[in-house]
């Protein structure tokens, strides 16, 4: 018995070669399979990836404190002081990368041709360096360049809608901290561009204390946005917060953007279906194949045990093909899948579908990311599945009674 | 001295459709250590079942086998492959080599399954197959060999455990008449050099002339049994 597994190896290794060019096919079959979920799943995961990372790029960072009620009605009357030496303290610690403190309140522009609905926030242009996208979107005009920058931010799409431009003025108006409304004149100094487009149209920026000043809210800010140096390790630091901003609202970013969480749960889900219905298609090639094998070697079994090879035996003869081709067609697999990942390195354009993706808020250009734990969850799942749905063909050659298989023709 | 096969009253009954067939019909018989006899009759006279009733390929329908010391016509499948590995060897007519494997892989095959480490089945392969006149032909694979040449391997095969008996159904039945006689020759020695037990079953007269003894079936009778002079 000791030395049965490597006959057995022999014995199934030159087996699968008797037939090439069902090998092969299957091989194939396998192969594809393999490369399709673990594609799949490294372009679902960078679709994701890419719309959390905008999305917490779009001013959401990976934690936001704001006054209780804000996230309800996130109006100048839902302010809060700014971060006191408890909270700094937490704020420029480690576990925070970068952090801001901002105005951000519902507001109406107008230009000389039309008006728009956006929501007006004053910045620190310093402060939002590596925690927000309007750092470096400004793709005409100049940035904003201190809190107290009377310059105005818009994106390009609103202001073509406000049919404006670049050094032209507007108007801004919202309600002030005393709730009479609140207005100024601003200049255009910059224009932006985002993704989505909806960034571009709802969103325009000025320096905070301009916007403290215009609302009359003296130092009180609307929100804090901080980064933590990875999205997982904001959990960590939530207690830290919370304990130095008792009284206010200290949520992560995915109470804050519980849309994004449902659509990784519902991806996760997908990719699972996904898995199961390559999967079944593959064990039905895979137990054709070995059906085959066996009932062409009905003989050839009977034979093994009129020699005296036990019935365990044949069965791990047949379980080691299919330990073969399943290992063989990972293999093939996963190389495949790992040269078109890195050939899709460079991104996948599918701006011909941009309307739709834009929606939906992905990019219309795909960068895959590769997970770990989707990839072993692919070759796990092929290999215990795969050697299971042996199991049958295998426990057909070991039942033949010997001398009726050796009658077999 | 114990028998190496002993039948008591063996029948076997097959069953197609409704209609019962009795392939063997109370066949008493004993076979000693060494024998190198001939199970002779027509077609469907029960001599390849008793055979494979023998040699634990198929079980009888009533009376006890004992091979080698072992009951085996109620032996467990896992002890009777088990006493098939160690204590029988078969020689078929259509020889039944393992068509991926070389002619020394197929004699070393037996061993390999009993766990003879890899230098020594090596080693007695080769020696076994250099017995049979195969020198120079163990890396070929059955599809390279002749006919004759298949069948000798099968005999190696067969005898190179040192099994206390080899049971060949129609060993010569593919071979001309030269190449049997050869083979019978080989037969006839291994048995007297290595005191295996032989049982034949046959058509060929060639066989019944080699073999010392004579066991004539018809109708799954034992009608003659019957030592040739040696």
């Amino acid at each position: 018995m000791s030395a049965a597994p490597g006959l057995l190896a022999v014995l199934a290794w030159r087996n699968l070669w008797r037939r090439p060019g069902r090998t092969g096919a299957i091989l194939f079959a396998l192969a594809l399979g393999v490369w399709s979920m673990v594609s799949l799943a490294g372009l679902t995961r960078g679709m994701l990836e890419q719309q959390l990372e905008r999305a917490i790029a779009n001013l959401t960072g990976h934690a936001q404190i704001h006054a209780p009620g804000y996230r309800d009605d996130p109006v100048v009357e839902h302010r809060m002081a700014p971060p006191d030496a408890r909270l700094r303290a937490v704020l420029e610690g480690p576990g925070v990368t970068a952090w801001a403190a901002r105005v951000r309140v519902p507001a109406v522009v107008a230009s000389e041709r039309d008006s728009a609905a956006v929501t007006l926030v004053g910045i620190d242009p310093a402060s939002e360096r590596g925690l927000s996208f309007i750092a470096d979107a400004v793709r005409a005009g100049r940035n904003l360049e201190s809190p107290a920058d009377i310059g105005l931010l818009i994106g390009r799409e609103l202001a073509e809608r406000l049919e404006t431009r670049l050094g032209w003025r507007v108007v801004l108006m919202s309600e002030g901290a005393d709730n009479e409304l609140a207005e100024r004149g601003f200049p255009i100094v910059g224009i932006f561009e985002a993704e989505p487009e909806a960034m571009e149209t709802g969103y325009v920026f000025t320096g905070r204390a301009v916007a403290q000043q215009m609302l009359r809210m003296g130092e009180a800010v609307s929100e804090i946005a901080l980064l933590a140096p990875e999205r997982g390790q904001v959990d960590a630091l939530l207690p830290r917060l919370r304990a130095a901003a008792p009284g206010l609202d200290v949520r992560s970013w995915t109470e804050v953007e519980p849309l994004l969480v449902l659509t990784e749960e519902v991806s996760g889900v997908i990719l699972v279906i996904w898995y199961v219905v390559v999967f079944t298609a593959m064990s039905f090639g895979l137990i054709n194949t070995l059906l085959m094998a066996v009932f062409e070697r009905t003989r050839e079994f009977g034979l093994f045990q009129a020699l005296g090879m036990r019935p365990r035996q044949i069965v791990g003869q047949v379980l080691a093909e299919a330990l073969i081709l399943i290992g063989i067609g990972l293999v093939l697999g996963n190389i495949a899948a790992a040269l078109t990942l890195e050939w899709l390195e460079r991104g996948l354009d599918l701006s011909a579908f941009a309307e739709g993706f834009e929606l939906a808020g992905y990019s219309p250009v795909l960068y895959p990311s590769v997970d770990a734990g989707d990839v072993l969850a692919a070759n796990l799942l092929v290999f215990v599945l795969g050697l299971a749905a042996s199991l049958y063909p295998a426990w057909r050659a070991a039942r033949h009674v010997p001398v009726r298989a050796l009658a077999q023709t | 001295m114990e028998p190496t096969v002993l039948c008591r009253k063996v029948s076997k009954i097959y069953r197609q459709d409704s209609v019962a067939v009795r392939a063997l019909d109370e066949v008493d018989l004993e076979i000693p250590r060494g024998d190198f006899l001939c199970l002779y009759g027509p077609s469907g006279s029960g001599k390849t079942t008793l055979l494979n009733v023998i040699g634990g390929l198929d079980r009888p329908s009533s009376g006890e086998v004992v091979v080698d010391g072992q009951r085996i016509d109620n032996m467990e499948s896992g002890r009777l492959a088990r006493l098939r590995l160690h204590r029988i060897g078969f020689v078929f007519q259509a020889y039944n080599l393992i068509p991926v494997l070389s002619a020394r892989e197929n004699v070393e095959f037996v061993m390999q399954l009993q766990g003879v480490p890899a230098a020594a089945r090596r080693a007695r392969a080769l020696a076994i197959l250099r017995e049979v006149g195969l020198e120079g032909l163990e890396d070929r694979r059955p599809g390279e060999l002749s006919g004759g040449q298949q069948q000798r391997v099968a005999v190696a095969r067969a005898i190179v455990a040192e099994p206390a008996l080899v049971l060949a159904d129609e060993p010569t039945a593919n071979l001309d008449s030269r190449t049997a006689e050869n083979l019978m020759q080989l037969l006839v020695q291994m048995n007297r050099e290595h005191g295996v037990t032989f049982v034949f079953s046959t058509h060929d007269r060639l066989v019944m002339d080699f073999s010392r003894r004579l066991i004539g079936l018809r109708d799954g009778r034992i009608v003659e049994d019957r030592r040739r002079a040696a």
